[in-house]
């Protein structure tokens, strides 16, 4: 930058936009700064005087409480530490299968809302307007009074089928006794997996060099379900299941999913579909009618029209909201402590009474929902990019 | 979320409030009034009745302090407080005294900041469970689903309870202490764990008290007392010495009842107690005839347990460890000297 300094044309400094911006930015910073150094040494002061220990030390004590469910072994003579993680894993448990499910079913029902069909999108319109009308967490609160007062107690289960049991203390199914046949199984999934990816590829390559299809679906499915059950009969094919069964006052042995987990994931994907079948609705009617038009003229069949021609388009619209609505699911997943879910805030919580450390734990929790919120983010703008439109 | 808000909140205090603040006494004296944290949920306890008036051992704690500071026993303010944000609305100073039925532990004490005052009624842990389980015994227990409020030293205590006997127990864990209820009666668990106190006050408002009992078992000890913060002995000492004012009316045999008669007694210890010969009140910072407003307004503390807690209520709970020392309880108070 050259400046003209010719003593007759010099400005005064407040007229001088640059200059002028640039004390204002500097006052602003300088208050900020001020600001904050007030309020931090504030609490510092508050938190000695009311003689208040700070710090992280006491992530490695011993939480001394114990966890409903955790996908992790946990027990209250682990760490507050481990308590946490448990709850942050929880958490995800819940936020990960919630997204899964809301997508698929708010797609079905913002599908359902456009049909054709009058009943079907009567059925759908009415669908969102009761979920998204009712706030979450009386749904909650409904979902779990439905779960424990309508169904039965242990002793009286429900047992529609061998091998599952629907009572008050949730759904127990049985699943199939370790054996480690069922890891090879497990990584034959993951290799058939690759396989249909490379596959897909290649059959896309074909496609625009010959024109010619192939029927992908039924490959895929064949690969899918025949590599892992090919690698069940090489190791043996096991059968011994691990059958849930009534000691004492519970079930023990199989797979249960507790009422309080139910009543969260159920109402917070009806809750969250709804919202999700309006941006998917309006994602598709964003896509110029002319475009239905042209693509069926050339003889596309109706399943065609909508994955290669609406939806691609209609993605482009669709992802941005998508994307906040999957945030605010796992945000909302924090009204899990209403309903008894150990979910992260719960365990943390519980953390901040057992040891009065409500800075460093209300600290935790925003740490937490933030690293959640921009992973989803990053990943959602990833997937965003990918589908927006390339410009040639 | 209300907890929450609750961690939010103490963390805004923290952060914005000003440092320097006049003592309690004078602060309560200024306003009228005394706010007092209350549970607000439980019978005996702390709840208002079905006329909206607060009624409860720990309310007439409260009601006790207001007559020891005002002589007149109803400038008190209530706040319902959960088991979670209980030590943060005092911490934070949006409550000046804290009587809701909170365990006197160490860690509270010291990592929290707060003073507990003379004990209002020792507790211990107990089970209440559904007769039709047909268990006799916690020892039982192994494997049962466990409803428990969080937050609590009960829920620290089952869990080292089923450790120590090599037991299984699932946890559930639900802050409202009428949703929690409402769960474990609906049989969503086999037994519901709190101090016995509690779980007697809980039994009396279930659909059907004598389908529930409580096992034989106590396995803390919880001895639940009124609590300020650190640093201002002063308070302390009003809040101490009014719970105490009413153990010792009722070992000098003074009643509401009786009181102004009790004025004329030649007793010396009498004459002191009920400031007829003056220095208590003084060296409190208090009316010269404080005890005598509290148990004039209030009662002694055989009223109080009686008509709070005691045989004729649906709590029905024994005088116990809470009868008087002199017979064989725990409750003694230091001379009033």
């Amino acid at each position: 930058m050259q400046t003209v300094d010719t003593g007759a044309t010099r400005t005064p400094l407040l007229n001088d936009p640059a200059k002028r911006s640039l004390i204002y930015q500097v006052g602003v910073l300088l208050a900020v700064g001020a600001l904050a150094y007030y309020l931090v040494s504030n609490t510092l002061d508050n938190l000695e005087r009311q003689a208040i220990a700070t710090g992280f030390g006491f992530l490695e004590k011993e939480s001394a409480f114990e966890i409903g469910e955790s996908l992790i072994a946990y027990s209250a003579a682990d760490s507050y530490a481990r308590a946490l993680w448990v709850g942050v894993l929880n958490t995800l448990k819940v936020s990960f299968v919630g997204i899964l499910l809301t997508v698929l079913l708010g797609t079905l029902i913002g599908i359902a809302r456009l049909s054709t069909n009058w009943l079907v999108s009567r059925i759908a319109a009415i669908y969102i307007e009761v979920f998204q009308d009712i706030p979450i967490l009386l749904q909650l609160f409904f979902w779990y009074a439905f779960f424990y007062e309508m169904l039965p107690a242990p002793r009286q289960a429900l047992n529609p089928v061998a091998g599952l049991f629907l009572c008050n203390r949730g759904l127990i199914f049985a699943v199939p006794a370790e054996h480690p046949d069922w890891g090879w199984a497990g990584w034959a999934f993951l290799a058939a997996c690759g396989a249909v990816y490379l596959l897909r590829r290649w059959a896309l390559q074909r496609l625009f060099k010959t024109g010619k299809t192939v029927p992908l679906f039924w490959i895929a499915v064949g690969l899918l379900s025949g590599l892992p059950l090919l690698a069940w009969l090489l190791g043996g094919a096991p059968t011994a299941m691990d059958v849930p069964e009534l000691r004492g006052f519970n079930f023990q042995g199989g797979v249960s999913v507790s009422p309080e987990f139910a009543a969260l994931l159920l109402g917070l994907v009806l809750y969250t579909a709804a919202f999700v079948a309006e941006i998917v609705r309006a994602g598709i009617q964003s896509v110029n009618r002319g475009q239905t038009e042209a693509a069926k003229s050339i003889g596309l069949k109706p399943g065609q029209v909508l994955s290669l021609v609406v939806l691609p388009q209609a993605l482009r619209v669709i992802i941005p909201p998508l994307t906040s609505q999957m945030l605010n699911l796992t945000k909302n997943s924090s009204l899990a402590v209403a309903i008894g879910y150990p979910d992260f805030v719960s365990v943390a919580n519980t953390t901040i009474n057992q040891t009065g450390q409500a800075i460093e734990g209300v600290a935790l929790i925003m740490a937490v929902y933030l690293c959640l919120s921009l992973l989803t983010s990053a990943l959602m703008n990833w997937y965003n990019k990918k589908m927006a439109l390339v410009e040639r | 979320m209300r907890r929450l808000s609750a961690g939010l909140a103490m963390v805004a205090m923290l952060v914005l409030i000003g440092s320097a603040s006049a003592g309690t006494l004078d602060d309560v004296k200024a306003k009228g009034f005394i706010q007092v944290g209350v549970n607000g949920e439980l019978f005996g306890f702390g709840k208002p009745d079905e006329k909206g008036v607060w009624r409860g051992l720990d309310v007439d704690t409260a009601r006790a302090i207001a007559a020891a500071v005002f002589g007149d026993a109803e400038k008190v303010k209530y706040t319902p407080l959960t088991a979670v944000t209980r030590f943060t609305a005092l911490q934070s100073g949006e409550v000046d005294v804290l009587c809701r039925n909170a365990t006197r532990i160490l860690t509270r004490e010291t990592s929290l900041g707060l003073n507990f005052a003379q004990v209002n009624y020792y507790d211990g842990q107990g089970f209440l469970v559904p007769k039709s389980l047909g268990v006799k015994s916690a020892k039982e227990l192994n494997g049962a689903a466990v409803c428990v409020l969080p937050g609590t030293t009960t829920e620290l205590n089952v869990a080292d309870y089923f450790r120590s006997t090599g037991m299984q127990m699932k946890p559930v864990v639900i802050e409202n202490t009428s949703e929690l209820a409402k769960a474990f009666f609906a049989g969503r668990c086999d037994c519901l764990t709190s101090d016995v106190s509690q779980l007697a006050g809980t039994r009396a408002v279930a659909p059907n008290p004598d389908d529930y009992v409580i096992l034989p078992e106590v396995i803390s000890k919880e001895p639940l007392a009124p609590a300020v913060r650190h640093g201002d002995d002063q308070w302390y000492d009003i809040v101490n010495f009014s719970v105490l004012a009413m153990i010792e009316a009722e070992e000098l045999g003074i009643t509401s009842q009786n009181v102004d008669e009790m004025l004329k007694s030649a007793d010396p210890k009498v004459q002191r107690f009920l400031g007829v010969s003056p220095g208590n009140g003084k060296s409190l910072g208090l009316d010269e005839k404080y005890a005598y407003h509290v148990v004039k307004l209030v009662g002694n503390y055989g009223e109080v347990f009686e008509r709070n807690v005691g045989k004729d209520t649906p709590l029905k709970m024994d005088r116990g460890l809470n009868a008087l020392w002199t017979n064989g309880g725990l409750m003694y108070s230091p001379p009033f000297k």
